[in-house]
């Protein structure tokens, strides 16, 4: 994705430098407005008309730039509607603290390092350690099963398979990717829960030794079923974005490599896959921040226990997310704003991930953009 | 590592290389089996699911040691790098085709005239009926709503992005449309709850929060709007600069020759990304869940009044202790990813069958 | 090092479309030869079967026998790898590794190879950079993107790293159709120097450049467009130019057709 991005940058850089050299200084209020119009209006006429003030060899003058008029209408409606994004973002912040601030003064314990989830009771006593625990290690089980599978589905499509083939299954991939996450839910929460139930007794019989497979039984709504059915959810999100990247790879990059005398896996380690990296990282964190802020399928598949362990295979486990989505029926007023308070770390915690990422990006496309 | 080396000056080397025959494959795959079922079997550690599973990692160390010797390291490393791709393929098959198998055969059970025509209005635990036709009517109304409010808003930020805006205002903006992708869906449910819910609706309601289906679109419209910015911005950057300057050259000014000739070139491209947009939202459950709070009624209004919605509906279904619950879940969602398929499948055939030439 | 190729019968397909039939031809070491001919007669297929990249695209395919001193590389037990190995290809746009440095541009083959010292890499980056004459331009940023330099000096790049295996022939499929006239001079030059030491064989649609750098040419062209290619004359460079002896030769060299 971001690699198309950076090549359709690429392309309007001729795009709008172009066009706004050639607009015609319509009368623009805003100061970058005024002054690109001035510069493609003015540099052009050659001087000997110049002490003609305007009154060019036809007789008639130019007509003057309007004070105001459909042009600046338009703009400043487009204007509004791109500033309605930074609006949005500071809105939710400044709501959300609202909100949660009275909750977090009537809390009676610390909201950063306590277990417990007592927002309804008075006094009300919640924290979100085992939270951030729980949305945590869901999040890193879904990547650590999910992200190796998904860029080998994403090279054996784009570089492996037969070409007919490929298009089919990229399409259905793309499918699987628009499924709604509460149906996956459904599908871990019926389904999926009892063959994980086996394989977590497997785990504990041979591998107990391992702190993360010591949790006694019951087995089933556990934080590796949260984590592997997140992990099938991101799956087809990394696959689709990182298929794209590697297939943008320029056939040139390619042949290059080959020439060389490379195997087919030495030219995807030289040529794809440096080409495609930001474009993989990018699919990776929007993976992350999709399982960080995944709410209906853990609120489906988790156990509701509120403890921070390493065991992943015992019933328990809850995340930020999980904990909002059940917990808000029976919220009262400090109930709901303990809630809304847990939702701004989680947002905090995405908004970081998708800056870093956004990042990484950004810096990246600086080093591949110089090659187009 | 350098069993390939460079040829010495002076020395010619040779094209022609050993390989592998393809039944040596087959035999190295027979073997791991073997080998894998005796362990597995003989130890009692594991049935036919972990059979498989080492079977697969002891075929791949085969393989690699095999090609090793004959063809040399690098031959090795690409052939056990393609079997890893494939069966990483093949991997990722079963949990998705038994989504799909589960989804279909269990949601048959209820895919009847009764589930498109009735609510949950009045039904017990113990009636075997009951439909989502409340729920339909939420999703199409809050989805629709949502559409209306954020198409003109995506549009017209992405006109701003692409043919206004310049400096660092504009890079501002475009960051945090990207980030804005990623903001968890129940964030966007507690934002509207707060802002909206518990802070402007009381004074429409008498002082009371009102949970609404418009509430519910609102979230929605905080979702939809970063894709809509983005997949919209995406297309008008394909439009060719040619074609722009080709009307400032006739004098057109320029919020008409984006209106007249910049939309209408990226048009179809917009539509896609709106329709994909449009069936991710109908998905969303936890906004909802928050703020329209979620009735088992029907109720057309969606200002006022709590509403259901097909997502929820599942959500609620899947947790209800009524036996004949699961198989409501089931159909309910068989029919709202019905729902999302289409809209993703005409959405993506659109953009294929118009896509603009670069 | 360089090395005698030698075609008998090649003939290469698109799926069901013939691009080239019947090439019989053979080219000399340590010669420049130019293939020339109007667009679409399959020069550019018959250079991509010369190293067998011809057969990465989807459905193509070759037949017939090409042998580089008397191994044909053709027969069913050959590495490809070590065919490409052998035989270098620039191609007819600059395409450096956008991710990678120069330094990493150049040694992207010898790194393939599994050459990992430090000292030998910097050692041969160094020499193929300078047989290139492109070291003085670079030396003091090899650590820059080598998508950072003019088209010319990234095709002199290019041809760094493809000359930094050490190969026995260099193929050039028109390389300089994207260059300016000054960079297209400076890779001329470059190739009166690299003929001391490789067989090079070189697609091109500038009759001038033919008949500058190369000793041998010829002449491919088409019936008709969806006819497949034919090699119509093949004889010294000096002898096509002045004095062909077909006609059709004489017609594409004087302008009358292409």
């Amino acid at each position: 994705m971001a690699d198309r991005h950076s090549r359709s940058a690429d392309v309007n850089t001729g795009g709008p430098g172009v066009t706004s050299s050639h607009a015609r200084p319509v009368g623009a209020t805003a100061s970058t407005g005024v002054l690109d119009g001035r510069s493609g209006g003015d540099a052009p006429v050659p001087p000997d008309f110049r002490h003609n003030g305007g009154a060019l060899g036809g007789g008639g003058s130019l007509p003057r730039r309007k004070g105001f008029g459909a042009e600046n209408a338009f703009r400043g409606l487009t204007l509004a509607a791109g500033t309605m994004v930074l609006v949005i973002i500071v809105a939710i912040t400044v709501f959300l603290i609202a909100r949660a601030v009275p909750a977090l003064q009537a809390n009676e314990a610390n909201f950063l390092t306590t277990k417990e989830w007592y927002a309804t009771q008075t006094p009300p006593q919640f924290g979100i350690a085992a939270l951030v625990w729980g949305t945590v290690v869901t999040a890193v089980i879904a990547l650590l099963v999910a992200v190796p599978i998904a860029l080998g589905i994403a090279l054996c499509l784009s570089h492996y398979a037969h070409k007919r083939i490929a298009t089919i299954l990229g399409f259905l991939i793309d499918l699987l990717a628009a499924v709604p996450s509460v149906v996956y839910g459904l599908w871990g929460v019926m389904v999926f829960i009892n063959p994980v139930k086996d394989f977590s007794v497997w785990l504990n019989k041979y591998f107990s030794w391992l702190p993360f497979f010591s949790g006694e039984a019951p087995y089933g709504r556990s934080l590796l079923l949260g984590g592997l059915v997140l992990a099938i959810m991101v799956l087809p999100i990394v696959t689709s974005l990182s298929r794209e990247v590697f297939m943008q790879t320029p056939t040139a990059n390619e042949e290059a490599a080959l020439a060389l005398g490379a195997t087919k896996w030495e030219m995807i380690r030289t040529a794809v896959i440096p080409y495609g990296r930001p474009g993989v990282i990018a699919s990776v964190m929007l993976g992350l921040g999709r399982a960080l802020g995944e709410t209906i399928a853990l609120a489906m598949t988790l156990g509701f226990l509120n403890v921070i362990s390493l065991d992943v295979i015992s019933n328990g486990g809850n995340s930020i997310a999980a904990n909002i989505a059940n917990g808000f029926g029976e919220a009262n007023e400090i109930g709901r704003g303990a809630l809304i308070a847990s939702g701004l770390v989680l947002f905090t915690i995405t908004l970081i991930v998708n800056m870093i990422a956004r990042a990484i990006i950004y810096r990246r496309r600086e080093f591949t953009e110089s090659a187009a | 590592m350098s069993t390939t080396t460079l040829p010495a000056p002076g020395q010619s080397p040779t094209l022609h290389t050993k390989r592998l025959p393809a039944v040596a494959f087959l035999g190295i795959a027979v073997v791991a089996l073997g080998v894998s079922a005796a362990i597995c079997y003989g130890a009692g550690i594991g049935g036919w699911v972990l059979t498989l599973v080492l079977g697969l990692i002891l075929y791949m160390v085969g393989v690699y040691f095999a090609v090793r010797a004959v063809e040399g390291a690098r031959s090795a490393r690409n052939r056990t790098w393609s079997a890893l791709i494939h069966s990483a393929f093949v991997l990722a098959v079963l949990p998705l085709a038994s989504v799909t198998w589960t989804l279909i055969s269990k949601g048959m059970e209820r895919f009847d005239g009764d589930f498109f025509n009735a609510s949950m209005n009045n039904i017990g635990a113990r009636d075997p009926n009951g439909g989502a036709y409340h729920a339909i009517i939420g999703t199409l109304e809050q989805v629709g709503i949502a559409a209306a409010i954020t198409i003109p808003l995506g549009v017209l930020g992405a006109i701003y992005i692409v043919e206004y805006g310049r400096g660092r205002f504009t890079f501002l903006i475009r960051f945090f449309v990207d980030v804005m992708t990623g903001i968890p869906s129940i964030v966007a449910g507690l934002f509207v709850l707060a802002f909206w819910v518990l802070i402007v609706s009381p004074w429409f309601n008498d002082g009371a929060p009102a949970f609404s289906g418009f509430a519910a679109a609102l979230a929605l419209s905080v979702l939809m709007l970063p894709t809509i910015v983005r997949s919209t911005e995406e297309m008008l950057r394909l439009v060719p600069a040619p074609l722009r300057e080709g009307s400032y050259a006739l004098g057109v000014p320029k919020w008409k020759t984006i209106l007249k000739i910049v939309i209408p070139t990226a048009l179809p491209g917009i539509v896609t990304g709106i329709m994909l947009s449009i069936a991710r939202a109908a998905g969303e459950t936890a906004p909802v869940l928050l703020v329209a709070g979620g009735s088992a009624a029907i109720n057309f209004n969606p200002f006022t009044g709590q509403q259901g919605s097909l997502s929820l509906f599942v959500f609620q279904q899947a947790g209800d202790a009524s036996r004949f619950a699961p198989a409501r879940a089931w159909t309910g969602a068989l029919t709202l990813v019905a729902l999302v398929l289409i809209l993703t499948i005409a959405a993506k055939l659109l953009a294929r069958r118009n896509r603009i030439p670069r | 090092m360089a090395k005698r190729v030698e075609a008998t019968g090649v003939t290469a397909y698109y799926g069901s479309f013939k691009a080239i039939d019947n090439i019989n031809l053979s080219v000399e070491p340590k010669t420049v030869t130019a293939l020339i001919g109007p667009s679409g007669c399959g020069k550019s297929t018959f250079l991509r079967s010369i190293n067998r990249m011809h057969e990465v695209l989807p459905g193509a395919r070759v037949e017939g026998k090409l042998t580089i001193d008397s191994e044909n590389i053709y027969d069913k037990d050959v590495d490809v790898t070590a065919v490409r190995r052998m035989i270098g290809m620039v191609f007819q746009r600059p395409n450096p590794f956008p991710t990678m440095s120069i330094f990493d541009n150049v040694v992207a083959g010898l790194k393939l190879n599994g050459v990992r010292r430090k000292s030998v890499l910097e050692d041969a980056a160094e020499k193929a950079l300078r047989s290139a004459n492109l070291w003085d331009e670079v030396k003091d940023r090899l650590g820059k993107p080598g998508a950072g330099l003019s088209g010319g000096q990234q095709q002199r790049l290019c041809i760094a790293r493809t000359i930094a295996v050490e190969p026995q022939v260099v193929l050039m499929d028109e390389p300089c159709s994207a260059l300016d006239p000054i960079s297209t001079l400076a890779i001329e030059d470059l190739m009166f120097k690299l003929k001391d030491r490789y067989t090079i064989i070189i697609v091109t649609h500038n009759m001038q450049q033919a008949a500058r750098v190369s000793d041998r040419t010829a002449f491919f062209s088409i019936e008709r467009t969806g006819d497949p290619g034919r090699l119509i004359e093949y004889d010294s460079t000096q002898k096509i130019f002045s004095n062909p002896g077909q006609k059709k030769t004489e017609d594409y060299i004087t302008g009358r057709f292409g």
